[in-house]
């Protein structure tokens, strides 16, 4: 038997490089062997994208992206969901797993984020891992849009609507770009089509292109440590890394302890709170959208908030150009900036636990700010609460802007040779 | 494949037990995706047992219902009609209703629960066109002059005669399929709902 | 860093602000209660169901609380609607905006789409049910606490009595009605009960499940955990 499976996987191998890449990216890709509690978030990442594809896929079997009311005078899209959650055996699970799943699937990728600018992951020479980790972050914003259109509830168009307006506040294109974003000229069937054809096609296939992009080029350079220390520089007689570990079996067993405590939190929220307090499901979503009623208070979802937050928050018109075209050259600005973090960052070690108390108080800072703007973003704007916003994002803007001056003042400890774990 | 020499039985063992459970947690979580291609809620409400009164079906007439999005003929035969039914014994392939296209309250002669009224499912046992209703016998039915009286498939021309039963060396394999019904009434008979009360 | 990453992650709560400007009583939770769900069915298909559809539910679902089908058909169903049939109603959408100025909302899903900060869905049906008051400047002649200048008139009044505003913005009983103020309440904690039922119907059903899969996933967990134990422990 065993004969006959090595046989067959030799005529694979002769035509096919199976083996090659099993070794390649898993029995000797050599990673380092002080991954911490931050570097789970990379597979979770992953496995929340083939959750979502999964969930997605038996999803449109029975939705229908359809804005016309049926013959109860509600939006044929909106009652397709409900068809989903009542009628189609256990899609009220498959629905469940999908809102929660796009919630989680932001959670992690932030703390995925988060752990690179701790541990400098976006140091050379992985700065092309970090623009494919922000090109899959940018798609992930347009795949979350796209998709919460779809229910048709109230949020849900009125959310897109706003959005999509803002396009025309781009000086001499913007109504046009807008006209043709939407198709019509609000938020309507047309929209509602296109959108589906994006989420469920267009940019999964991205999503996809770019993952793979992203793990090709990380297992090109080799994985980052917590210490930030290049473990390629000491390797032993046979060219492995002194501080390596074949990522199988150790990581992949490691992971899968992290998948399944994921899992459970997964199942508490999905068959106990799957609303979550209103943040992963919106209450006022329940309502089919009504183009002639805007709720009282429009919110995006709660991942969207700080981006939402510095956009609000630019109040002032310059240059003969409207506030509203600065807020969203903050908004977009406040994700494009990320990109350039592998060239601010100009301290001579990668991880903070070598940099000095000036990034450490930086990064403090940045992370409360980006809390704040995140909670501002939910609410009914005031005076005071623009100002404080306006301070976030200065503040925000200030951690990258301000980064090659104050990396390279900053006190730094030497990095060690060998990994601490 | 001894223990003990290259192999860690230990772990061996601990992988085997995680596999198996991890395996079935697997099985577990696929069953809901599975299950949600069955028929909804809505599919099978659709699919509901349709009720029919044929009371003002006059003697050789038929009339047709749908159920299950197929046609359901019901003809109230005329005692000419029943009589063609002895004819046709010997010109068609299945004239005993063996193969089973209809329930076993109805394996008998005129195919039915009442003699007078046939119901039958208006599909064609080939390849699902829906035959023509040929009531004209004899020269008039453009058939043939001895034609009985029946229905004519007009995509590959297999005939049936006024039971359903298909005639032998036509394209259609089997007798016309007699759906579960009851009846409620004299004339009112409820598809899809057998004479056990089950539904279909 | 430990330090760094606790004050980080309290700071935000400083910048709370709180203040709801709606308060709502607390519904009755008749979520496990069969007969209340059922009495609350036959409610909202005598009183509710002119005017407002359920056209997400189907009939045949009552059989979660307890009833036959022969039961649903004989005493729920007043249409020649089939027992498998959506709750849907007979006035179109166009002629009720015509008659009311806006059509009535479906109700299959108000009691998830009323919530707020300040209470449940249920809870705000629990209110305003209980908040309708006689105002003769309104077409209708009722206007409701807690939904300003509503559409819909007060269809229990008979039951409730009709209450006026009086002092300190809060609603008195100015005349009974045939059942005394505890009896009515209770009355619609079975109709807004049916209608969190209806929002949701397998709301219990996966509150159980979850459980069981919750087990499951920690009887992994045992074995993933000991298997990674085992591996790790050659590193180092």
């Amino acid at each position: 038997m065993n004969a006959k499976m090595t046989a067959l996987l030799g005529w694979v191998d002769a035509r096919f490089p199976l083996t090659s890449n099993w070794k390649a990216h898993l029995s000797e890709y050599y990673a380092p062997k002080n991954f911490n509690f931050w570097y789970f978030f990379g597979s979770l990442s992953l496995l929340v994208l083939v959750l979502q594809i999964v969930t997605g896929i038996f999803l449109t079997m029975h939705y229908k992206p359809d804005a016309s009311l049926n013959v109860s005078g509600v939006p044929v899209a909106f009652a397709s969901v409900e068809y989903i959650m009542r009628d189609v055996p256990w899609g009220w699970l498959i629905r469940y797993m999908h809102s929660t799943g796009a919630s989680a699937f932001f959670l992690v990728v932030y703390l995925h984020m988060f752990r690179g600018l701790l541990y400098g992951s976006y140091r050379k020479p992985r700065e092309l891992i970090w623009l494919f980790g922000m090109f899959i972050f940018l798609a992930l914003m347009a795949e979350a849009f796209f998709g919460y259109l779809l229910p048709w509830g109230q949020m849900s168009y009125w959310g897109a609507q706003v959005i999509v307006n803002l396009f025309s506040a781009i000086p001499l294109i913007g109504p046009d770009l807008s006209l043709w974003l939407r198709g019509d000229f609000v938020v309507g069937d047309a929209t509602l089509n296109r959108f589906f054809a994006f989420h469920v096609v267009a940019v999964p296939m991205v999503l996809l292109g770019l993952v793979a992009a992203h793990i090709l080029a990380l297992h090109e350079v080799g994985s980052n440590n917590p210490d930030g220390v290049e473990i390629k520089k000491k390797k032993d007689a046979k060219g492995i890394p002194l501080d390596g570990i074949p990522f199988h079996p150790y990581y992949t067993v490691k992971d899968i302890v992290a998948v399944v405590v994921f899992l459970m939190v997964f199942t508490v929220i999905m068959f106990f709170m799957p609303e979550f307090g209103g943040y992963f499901l919106e209450y006022n979503n329940f309502f089919p959208a009504n183009p002639l009623v805007t709720p009282p208070h429009i919110a995006p979802v709660w991942y969207f908030t700080p981006y939402y937050s510095m956009l609000r928050a630019v109040t002032v018109n310059f240059f003969w150009i409207d506030a509203k075209f600065w807020g969203v050259v903050a908004m977009g600005g406040g994700v494009v900036i990320l990109l350039f973090l592998p060239w601010l960052d100009r301290s001579p070690v990668k991880s903070i636990r070598y940099k000095g108390p000036i990034f450490k108080t930086a990064l403090a800072i940045f992370v409360v700010s980006f809390f704040i703007l995140g909670y501002l973003g939910m609410l009914v704007p005031t005076p005071a609460r623009t100002l404080v916003a306006q301070v976030c994002t200065v503040l925000y803007f200030g951690f990258f802007l301000l980064m090659p001056i104050y990396s390279q003042l900053d006190k730094c400890q030497p990095e060690p040779d060998r990994v601490t774990g | 494949m001894a223990c003990d020499d290259k192999v860690d039985c230990g772990r061996r063992r601990l992988i085997m037990a995680t596999a198996t459970v991890g395996g079935a947690v697997g099985i577990v979580a696929a069953v809901p995706f599975v299950a949600s291609m069955m028929p909804s809620e809505r599919a099978k409400a659709a699919g509901a047992p349709v009720e029919v009164d044929f009371g003002k079906l006059a003697a050789g007439e038929m009339m047709t219902v749908e159920w299950r999005g197929k046609p359901v003929w019901i003809i109230n035969r005329s005692k000419e009609m029943l009589d063609s039914l002895k004819k046709t014994d010997d010109q068609v392939s299945d004239p005993n209703s063996d193969k089973q296209m209809q329930p076993e309250y109805c394996k008998n002669e005129t195919r039915s629960i009442k003699p007078e009224y046939m119901v039958v499912i208006g599909i064609c046992t080939h390849l699902g066109c829906s035959p023509t209703e040929k009531f004209k016998t004899g020269a008039d039915s453009g058939i043939d002059p001895n034609w009985p009286g029946g229905f004519l498939c007009p995509c590959h021309g297999s005939t049936f005669d006024l039971a359903g039963r298909v005639y032998r060396g036509k394209p259609a394999p089997d007798n016309l399929e007699v759906p579960a019904h009851k009846y409620l009434g004299d004339t009112k008979i409820v598809i899809g709902i057998g004479q056990d009360g089950k539904e279909a | 860093m430990k330090k760094l990453l606790l004050l980080v992650l309290f700071t935000p709560l400083l910048v709370f602000a709180s203040g709801a400007e709606l308060r709502l009583d607390k519904a009755p939770n008749k979520a496990v209660d069969q007969a209340a769900l059922q009495h609350g069915a036959k409610l909202f298909v005598n009183y509710c169901q002119s005017c407002h559809s359920a056209s997400y539910m189907r009939y045949n679902r009552l059989r979660d609380i307890g009833l036959n089908e022969a039961q649903i058909r004989d005493n729920l169903i007043f249409s020649s609607d089939k027992v498998g049939d959506l709750m849907k109603i007979a006035m179109q959408p166009a002629e009720a905006k015509t008659w009311f100025g806006v059509a009535p909302p479906d109700l299959t899903i108000i009691a998830r789409a009323r919530s707020s900060e300040a209470g449940s869905g249920a809870d705000w049906l629990y209110t305003y049910l209980r908040g309708f008051y006689r105002d003769d400047a309104r077409p209708s002649g009722w206007n409701n606490l807690v939904f300003e200048n509503v559409g819909m008139p007060h269809v229990l009044w008979e039951l409730q009595g009709q209450q006026v505003m009086g002092e300190g913005h809060k609603l008195r009983l100015d005349k009974p009605g045939k059942l005394k103020p505890a009896e009515y309440d209770a009355l619609v904690a079975d109709l807004v009960g049916y209608l969190q039922y209806v929002a949701e119907p397998v709301a219990e059903t996966r509150k159980k499940l979850g459980i069981f899969v919750l087990l499951g996933l920690a009887v992994l967990l045992v074995f993933a955990y000991a298997l990674k134990r085992e591996y790790w422990k050659d590193v180092h």
